[in-house]
């Protein structure tokens, strides 16, 4: 195991971040703060609670989610696009470093970020309502396993992209949709019935209800049926590294 | 003593079906500076890059110190510096931070005593907390070559090492990388500039359509290949070669002013002296005689393109 060339790797990219703060933490921070203003304290005072929970608790979850699983995958994404675009790819992969480790560093340094913004969210949230959280534990294990699928997904992004314009295509028309309709500002039950079924196939409404549970104890689907979920886009986006990885997709002719 | 690099039946074919290598077996030994010379795609780049896992070979095999880049790829790996030739660097990370990076990639424990030591040699001390954008091309590719620096190869690719830098700071890389060779260091260097092989290296290597066409010393290959060449300037211009002399290999050049003699230098019997003396006999005078010996790019040139 090279682990200096993942300690490497993680502080190279975590370096990034810092130097990016305002781009990296405020804005996601910041635009998440707008949310509550508009729909919380604007919106959501003429609604009625949702499960119990009033409607500005009951963003805060989904909120969380949707902006960790989309800085997730665009920063993973720029982290390994980056180098290949520049042509500093040509180290790593010249370096006695496996394959297993370099998505460590780079995957490991990219849902590290994710994490961070989430907890950023959180206490800023914290500002705007009041919410409580019943399952700690399962809280942090939802927000991990969230960070690192989607940086995943976002280092396979990166790889597969060729220019910045594909870089973009991804987030803007897969996962923001998928986001904004997962279930992050509604519970998916005020659904009609056929709009509850087709909800179903969108893998981004188990993260959400997950989550969401581990704050309030009332989900949408299954709590158990969200951590399988997660747990299968895990185990699909390491197969798709491990795949690249083995080809040298784009990586090595 | 075992070569330091062992490349046997190398090929490599592209996706796009062009055969970069068509069977390549070359030694290179231990603490020696090896100039590769070729042509534009000769293949150049396409075994460099093959040496450090960065394209997989199609067949053949590759040993670096006795361990194969496939099988015991880490090992392989971790004795090799590569100087890429394009301009790769990091934009907006500072030098120190761009090459203490490199040398953790390369599974070495961080030694700012190092680095500090290579930046000095390098001229970069005093840009270590520039960005890297803000730097010249010429001290972008000094990063690079700290970078390679950086994790202690054994072994150092050099990928067009001076292209884009000014003579002076050509001279001053120059001096760096013998004294890298008197550190032991084995140097491999691909380059255009014929003169940068003929003052460095102790080998050379001619790569042509994918196949290594030659491989000789240096000294051994300038004489061996080397024309010499007797001019006389004459002291009333000839139309043409006198008959008498039609037995020598005599050219005019300079509207007849001057005769040119090749000879080979190797040769016991130059046939100068009877060529000067035929001249007396003939009352051909001259006022001014040089003799010159072609140059490694001659050399170079005659044999590309002999084999094209």
């Amino acid at each position: 195991m090279n682990l200096h060339a993942i300690k490497a790797i993680y502080v190279f990219e975590l370096a990034r971040t810092w130097r990016t703060l305002f781009q990296s933490i405020a804005g996601p921070v910041i635009s998440t703060s707008l949310y509550f203003i508009v729909f919380g304290a604007a919106i959501g005072g003429r609604f009625a609670s949702v499960e119990g929970v009033s409607y500005g608790a009951f963003l805060v979850p989904g909120l969380v989610m949707m902006s960790v699983l989309t800085e997730s995958v665009s920063n993973a994404s720029f982290g390994i696009y980056m180098p290949r675009y520049s042509g500093t790819i040509y180290e790593v992969l010249s370096a006695p470093i496996s394959a297993f480790e370099t998505v460590i560093g780079y995957v490991g340094a990219a849902a590290t970020k994710s994490v961070i913004l989430g907890t950023l969210i959180l206490l800023t949230a914290r500002l705007f309502v009041d919410f409580s959280i019943a399952h700690p534990f399962w809280m942090v294990a939802f927000l991990v396993l969230t960070s690192v699928t989607f940086s995943l997904l976002g280092f396979i992004l990166g790889i597969w992209a060729d220019g910045w314009e594909k870089l973009q295509i991804v987030p803007m028309l897969i996962v923001t949709p998928l986001a904004f309709l997962g279930g992050s500002f509604y519970s998916i039950s005020m659904l009609p019935p056929f709009w509850q079924q087709v909800t179903l196939f969108n893998p981004v409404v188990y993260l959400v209800s997950g989550f969401r549970w581990s704050f309030y104890g009332a989900a949408d689907v299954p709590v158990a049926l969200s951590l399988a979920m997660t747990a299968l886009m895990l185990v699909i986006c390491l197969a798709v590294v491990w795949w690249i990885f083995r080809t040298g997709y784009k990586l090595k002719s | 003593m075992q070569p330091i690099i062992e490349i046997r039946g190398l090929e490599k074919t592209y996706a796009s079906g062009f055969q970069a290598l068509k069977g390549v077996d070359l030694d290179i030994r231990r603490g020696e500076i090896f100039a590769l010379l070729g042509p534009n795609g000769a293949g150049k780049t396409t075994l460099i890059s093959i040496v450090c896992g960065i394209v997989r070979a199609t067949a053949g095999s590759v040993t670096v110190d006795g361990h194969d880049i496939v099988r015991d790829w880490r090992a392989a790996r971790s004795l090799i510096g590569l100087v890429p030739q394009e301009l790769t660097t990091e934009a907006f990370e500072s030098v120190w931070a761009t090459v203490s990076f490199s040398r953790g990639l390369f599974g070495k424990p961080p030694n700012p005593a190092l680095i500090e030591r290579i930046l000095k040699d390098l001229s970069l001390w005093d840009k270590k907390d520039t960005k890297v954008m803000a730097l010249s091309g010429g001290m972008k590719r000094r990063v690079l070559i700290a970078k390679a620096l950086s994790h202690e190869p054994r072994v150092l690719f050099l990928d067009e090492p001076t292209a884009g830098v000014d003579v002076e700071l050509r001279r001053g890389m120059w001096e760096m990388i013998g004294r890298l060779r008197e550190s032991g260091v084995t140097i491999i260097l691909t380059t255009h500039y014929i003169e940068e092989a003929e003052e460095m290296a102790d080998s050379i290597g001619v790569i042509s359509g994918g196949r290594i066409i030659l491989v000789e010393e240096k000294a051994a290959l300038m004489e061996k290949l080397g024309k010499r060449l007797l001019t006389l300037h004459l002291q009333s211009p000839l139309d043409a070669i006198p008959a008498e002399l039609a037995g020598y290999p005599l050219t005019l050049s300079d509207d007849g002013r001057e005769l040119v003699y090749s000879f080979d230098s190797q040769h016991e019997h130059t046939g100068i002296a009877g060529l000067l003396r035929k001249l007396g006999d003939h009352g051909i005078d001259f006022t001014n005689l040089r003799t010159e010996e072609s140059s490694l790019e001659e050399i170079f040139v005659s044999l590309v393109k002999e084999r094209a």
